[in-house]
């Protein structure tokens, strides 16, 4: 299946490397990577899936890739595309993904790790009480579809007004947590049904509660401006839409799989499934995937809530002197209609960022405004035994990338083949001895999420630096881990 | 014959099911996901759910049918070990489906499938033993 893909890279510079443009392809790609990086992408099919994604009406510039870029199902993880509106530009679900908006979240505390060391496990466990995790879990939060439909409406602001969080809390999340234009009748009955049990739940798989130490700062300047010092407990939270972002996702596809039809767009790969943004199909995906989007917010904001609550009470803190502020919140899958430069003309443009973090610079007026001096936090989850970082956006990156870079460290081994090297107890016990304290679920979690099958997170974040699409100003490593 | 095999990918899951007709095809790709799911030894085919589904074309109606089973499965906190597919052609399936509700103190919930995609999707006869059918599905997990 993994076959070795055998065409032609042509190096641009030492971070990037064009595809070119073949029958097809309506413009070339652009793989943000390094030399070492670029020999696990040919082991599978990534490149053509950069190439295919060069197939969609209306996009513009280059079909581009982050340098975590690997091996997804129609879009590449790592993919960043802009469509023109204008122009018959297209949506497509499968550019955003079924989890719609996952995304992390970085909170600040006042606290050091002497605070926290000898509560470690105690913090871990109650974390697991206050906050349902697992797969299919269900959460504390019992309210009526009615109710649902004003959270996918409503956001980060719905949870802000039951009484999850703070109101400045929503300006520190991208789109304020609650995105513009979100329309909850155009989410079906069996999301709805999914979605309503399952808010506030952290969900399985790749997502995470982590507790980490600030290690080392690369920006005073800005980490100032974020309050970050070293030595300092962040807290990082990684989750999702859950069944209700899967379940609106799989009903557009299929609704895509006609529009497709019917506007007579030729693909190659089913999976791109698309309408023009413009059409009645390409609007009610939109309406949706800003609800699912919504939901996300709200999700993450509810388990801040109780991560503030769990602290408060294990380690006998006010919220004054646990100081837990919302550093940003940022989402990895989404779609958004967004304004750019192309070839010196404004547009508005589609950008779909499957698996990439929007990165905004100095002064965009869609930064909040405490940050609008340095940039948008850009935040970026590693694997569980290396590390994590706090970036920021650049105005290099709004001229080449949509502003955007990348989200995470990216796989480089399947989950199987991890299952097959990698041993969950012992993973647990060798990263206990490095002071890690991990609790999940299933030791079989822990095995496929293990730190060697994933690309090496720090090789990723250079890239994205040296490449000027982000900056560095932080990097945490992780103390206290929950896995759902 | 094999009903069928787990395939690499990197970030996802996929598998390559068989089947004599477009019927045993379905039931063995429901059958392989399910068993990546859980353990079905330990699932009592006791509670049944009727399907009934329609779709453009044989490869979209596979999707569908995957995809109705996590629905079920999702919504209804059921874990599913035998199928049947009453009625198929290319467009249409009637199926009934068996298992219970999940019980965390007997099941243990081995993977969470989010959805069955389309990517590189294709019904196609086997390089296995003559007129046998084969499809590659991969999962978002």
């Amino acid at each position: 299946m993994a076959e070795e893909w055998k065409g032609v890279f042509e190096k641009i510079d030492d971070y990037r490397w064009l595809l070119p443009k073949k029958e097809g392809m309506r413009v070339p790609g652009l793989i943000y990577t390094n030399e070492k990086m670029l020999q696990h992408l040919r082991m599978d099919r990534t490149p053509v899936q950069v190439a295919n994604v060069a197939y969609l009406p209306g996009i513009v510039d280059k079909s581009m890739a982050m340098p975590d870029i690997h091996w997804g199902y129609g879009f590449p993880i790592g993919g960043v595309a802009g469509m023109d509106v204008a122009s018959g530009g297209v949506i497509s679900p499968g550019g955003v993904g079924y989890d719609i908006n996952c995304g992390v979240r970085l909170l600040r505390t006042n606290l050091k790790e002497k605070d926290v060391r000898p509560k470690l496990h105690d913090l871990i466990s109650a974390l697991f009480v206050a906050i349902p995790s697992g797969v299919g879990s269900k959460g504390r939060i019992k309210i009526s579809t009615q109710e649902v439909m004003e959270v996918l409406e409503k956001g980060s602001q719905w949870a802000i007004k039951k009484g999850y969080g703070l109101a400045e809390d929503a300006l520190h999340t991208e789109e304020k947590g609650s995105m513009e234009g979100a329309d909850a009748t155009k989410v079906g009955q069996r999301a709805l049904e999914r979605g309503r049990p399952q808010l506030g739940t952290l969900g399985a798989g790749n997502h995470f509660l982590e507790i980490q130490i600030v290690e080392e700062i690369y920006d005073e300047e800005i980490a100032r401006v974020f309050d970050i010092f070293p030595g300092q407990i962040t807290v990082m939270i990684h989750t999702g839409s859950r069944g209700l972002g899967y379940q609106i996702c799989d009903d557009y596809l299929r609704v895509m799989g006609n529009a497709v039809r019917k506007y007579n767009i030729s693909l190659p790969d089913r999976q791109l499934a698309c309408a023009p943004v413009k059409s009645e199909e390409g609007q009610n995906y939109l309406k949706a995937m800003k609800c699912a989007a919504n939901y996300a917010w709200a999700n993450r904001q509810c388990i801040m809530h109780w991560t503030r609550e769990t602290f408060e009470r294990v380690l006998k803190v006010g919220p004054k002197d646990l100081g837990m502020v919302l550093i940003y919140d940022v989402a990895h899958n989404i779609a958004k209609i967004e304004d750019h430069l192309v070839e010196g003309k404004k547009r508005t443009l589609c950008i779909h960022r499957k698996g990439a973090t929007r990165a905004f610079p100095v002064g965009h007026p869609d930064v909040p405004e405490d940050y609008k001096g340095v940039g948008q936090p850009v935040i970026i989850p590693g694997t569980m035994g290396s590390a994590s970082y706090v970036l920021v956006g650049t105005e290099r990156a709004m001229q080449e990338t949509w502003g955007s870079t990348c989200h995470g460290a990216g796989r480089v081994m399947s989950r199987t083949k991890a299952l097959h090297m990698i041993r969950g107890e012992q993973l647990q016990r060798e990263l206990g001895e490095k002071g890690i304290v991990i609790r999940a679920k299933g030791y079989k979690t822990l095995a496929e999420e293990a730190p060697s099958a994933y690309k090496d997170v720090n090789e990723v974040v250079d890239v994205c630096h040296n490449a000027g699409i982000s900056k560095k100003v932080a990097r945490m490593r992780p103390i206290g881990v929950m896995k759902g | 014959m094999k009903k069928f095999e787990v395939i690499e990918h990197t970030a996802d899951m996929g598998i390559k099911a068989y089947g004599k007709d477009l019927a045993e095809l379905f039931i063995n790709a429901a059958y392989g996901m399910a068993s990546l799911i859980t353990d079905l030894e330990k699932v009592n085919p006791k509670d049944s759910e009727d399907i009934s589904l329609e779709a453009e074309n044989k490869e979209e109606l596979l999707v569908s049918w995957l995809n109705e089973i996590i629905y079920l499965s999702a919504s209804q906190s059921m874990l599913f070990s035998k199928f049947e597919v009453s009625e198929i052609d290319e467009r249409r399936l009637k199926a009934k489906i068996f298992g219970e509700e999940l019980d965390i103190t007997r099941h243990q919930i081995e993977t969470e499938f989010k959805a069955a995609t389309y990517h590189r999707l294709k019904i196609s006869n086997s390089t296995l033993p003559e007129g046998v059918l084969q499809a590659e599905i991969i999962f978002d997990i």
